[in-house]
């Protein structure tokens, strides 16, 4: 460290103006290295994918695909025969990932719009309605962030078991449909820095709450709603937990929890190593689809959410 | 636009806001409160108070499920004591969340520093982001295969460095530490972007006093930067505790608590007693436990930032 900066220049900008500055080199070399960790092992998975498992294990550091193939992908969908899946190396069990897509898609979308919208509703009443008890209840609402899942999962689940629910749709949203914690944090914040004049005026001109939620302050907060239903899906669909608790049937298994069944199908010695990469690719696409769309939002919130 | 301009000419007259009318808005208000709020607050009580209250009364119950929960009082606590499998389980989850705050807080606060000093770009940072937008399922998988021991490709190229394999999931040795390192990989990216929103809101003319005092790098690092950082440092250690204590997904998906009791984390625990031996009341005790810790921890926090609260101004 001493020795770098007693070779440094006095002059900071002609140090700037140096075609090769070997400390600003080194530390490019250091970030390039994080992010080749951070994206490189994706390649892999994909490489993996497109490969079929015998050819995998006579190849297992060739970079291009061994023995290409979309006979995983194929599998995972269970478009292949059994035969075909097990000549490749699959268990021949099926497996229906179409069915989990679709489950994940619905359970993601259901949970986040009602999430995003009932605590938008309750966000306006913390932050823009004056009623005693307001802080009080605000402050509620903000310690169940300090409940760990777990601990209210299991009372959770003799809920969802007594109402007749485990392996619904319905069970497995429930608990998340109404509200989560942080999205009333979140949308309360934007709420409490709107202009009240706009609302105060539409109120003159005999406009009612519910009027003005939806045409004024909905629309006013339209980014950080787009926001907060973006994070809200992402999280939706990678929860693993309590889906595995409620929803651990075929019909309404989402895609997190299938990858776990499709692991554990795997033959002991020989896994299905390119179906398994084939699933776990299918089940991050959505998502990377999202990040590739709306990825400045997802990064610019992060600083965000860490003030809380 | 239209709204904005009708709202200046009536603006003025409600801009003070205190009004006589406040005793009679308030009645008006708490009703219509009442309706926005009603779907938040069925969540909040049925979905957390309900189960709260319920979950610390089963820690005091025998149940399985079946039958009626059956008061035993605080049996299920001297016999929790009394179980080697839970302190071993409270072992294994604190070598976890060890590893995790050393080697997740030193790498993102590296990462940080360089992302502050180079680029800092969005793509740059979506790039390191990435791992954290995948599940803790689909992070688990892809280091199961690439960590595999016979054709996994990090044993490949150990074997090409001349060094035998390792059984990174099958040796109880290794399991914990390679959970603790996924969860890294995993995180890492986003504990950088935290400690880097932190570094952005230093304000840069307290850097440039110091060049000008003839301050080392090194030294308004440690004079300036680590002391500005703390509440953040603060809050990404409590989040790295909090969150790693209830490892669960990738033991889940991967060692099942094996090899032998190596990686049995609490959650795992908490859950095979709960689900796999239908032992709710059982489980919901060390559920409890679980909670006085992370209670503990966020308490800590609250001191420590209260404390650090003076730093930034």
């Amino acid at each position: 460290m001493t020795s770098t900066t007693s070779r440094a220049p006095l002059h900071a900008p002609a140090r700037r103006r140096r075609p090769f500055n070997p400390r600003r080199a080194g530390a490019w070399a250091l970030l390039v290295l994080a992010i080749a960790v951070s994206v490189l092992p994706f390649l892999w998975v994909l490489r993996t994918a497109l490969s079929t498992n015998s050819a995998l294990a006579a190849n297992s550091a060739s970079l291009l695909p061994a023995d290409f193939t979309f006979g995983a992908f194929m599998r995972v969908f269970g478009l292949q025969s059994p035969a075909d899946a097990i000549a490749e190396g699959g268990s021949g069990a099926t497996i229906d990932f179409w069915l989990y897509l679709k489950n994940s898609i619905i359970f993601s979308s259901i949970t986040t719009a009602g999430a995003v919208f009932f605590s938008a509703m309750a966000a306006y009443a913390l932050a823009r309605l004056r009623w005693r008890g307001r802080n009080a209840v605000f402050s509620l609402f903000l310690g169940t962030m300090l409940v760990p899942p777990i601990f209210t999962a299991l009372p959770n689940f003799l809920l969802i078991k007594n109402l007749d629910l485990l392996n619904t749709m319905l069970g497995m949203v429930l608990p998340y449909v109404f509200m989560t914690p942080f999205a009333i944090f979140f949308l309360r914040q934007f709420f409490l820095n709107m202009s009240r004049e706009v609302e105060e005026a539409a109120m003159l001109d005999g406009a009612k709450h519910l009027r003005i939620f939806f045409q004024i302050v909905l629309p006013n907060a339209a980014a950080p709603i787009a926001t907060l239903a973006l994070l809200t899906f992402i999280g939706q669909w990678n929860e693993y937990f309590w889906p595995l608790l409620v929803g651990s049937q075929d019909d309404v298994r989402v895609l997190q929890v299938g990858l776990g069944v499709f692991k554990s199908q795997a033959p002991q010695g020989s896994p299905d190593w390119s179906g398994l990469m084939a699933a776990t690719l299918v089940s991050a696409l959505p998502v990377l689809i999202l990040f590739a769309a709306f990825g400045k939002k997802i990064v610019n919130s992060i600083g965000f959410s860490g003030i809380k | 636009m239209t709204t904005l301009a009708k709202n200046a000419r009536s603006a003025p007259p409600q801009t003070g806001a205190p009004k006589p009318r406040g005793g009679y808005r308030r009645i008006g208000d708490l009703k219509i409160a009442l309706f926005f709020i009603a779907p938040a607050m069925i969540g909040f009580i049925f979905f957390y108070v309900v189960p709260t209250i319920r979950g610390v009364y089963l820690s005091f119950t025998e149940y399985n499920i079946l039958g009626d929960p059956t008061w035993v009082g605080m049996d299920n606590y001297t016999a929790i004591a009394k179980d080697p499998l839970f302190w071993n389980s409270l072992a294994v989850t604190g070598q976890y969340v060890l590893i995790n705050i050393v080697l997740q807080t030193a790498l993102a606060l590296g990462l940080a520093l360089l992302m502050h000093q180079v680029a800092k770009s969005t793509l740059i940072r979506g790039a390191l982001l990435l791992p954290y937008l995948m599940s803790n399922v689909i992070a688990a998988l892809l280091w199961f295969w690439m960590l595999d021991y016979q054709i996994g490709v990090v044993n490949q190229f150990i074997e090409w460095a001349g060094l035998p394999r390792v059984a990174f999931f099958g040796s109880e040795e290794w399991a914990i530490p390679t959970q603790a390192v996924i969860n890294t990989w995993r995180h890492m990216g986003y504990t950088a972007l935290l400690i880097f929103a932190g570094l952005q809101a230093i304000p840069g003319n307290i850097y440039e006093v110091a060049k000008l005092d003839g301050a080392s790098a090194f030294q308004t690092f440690r004079k300036i930067t680590i002391p500005l950082l703390r509440p953040v440092l603060v809050l990404v250690l409590v989040v790295t505790v909090i969150g790693s204590f209830q490892v669960f997904d990738t033991v889940a998906v991967t060692t099942q608590g094996g090899p032998v009791n190596a990686t049995r984390v609490i959650q795992y625990y908490i859950y095979q007693r709960a689900f796999t031996e239908s032992d709710f009341g059982y489980g919901s005790a060390i559920a409890v436990i679980l909670f006085l810790i992370l209670a503990l921890v966020a308490f800590i926090q609250m001191k420590f930032l209260k404390g650090n609260e003076s730093d930034l101004d």
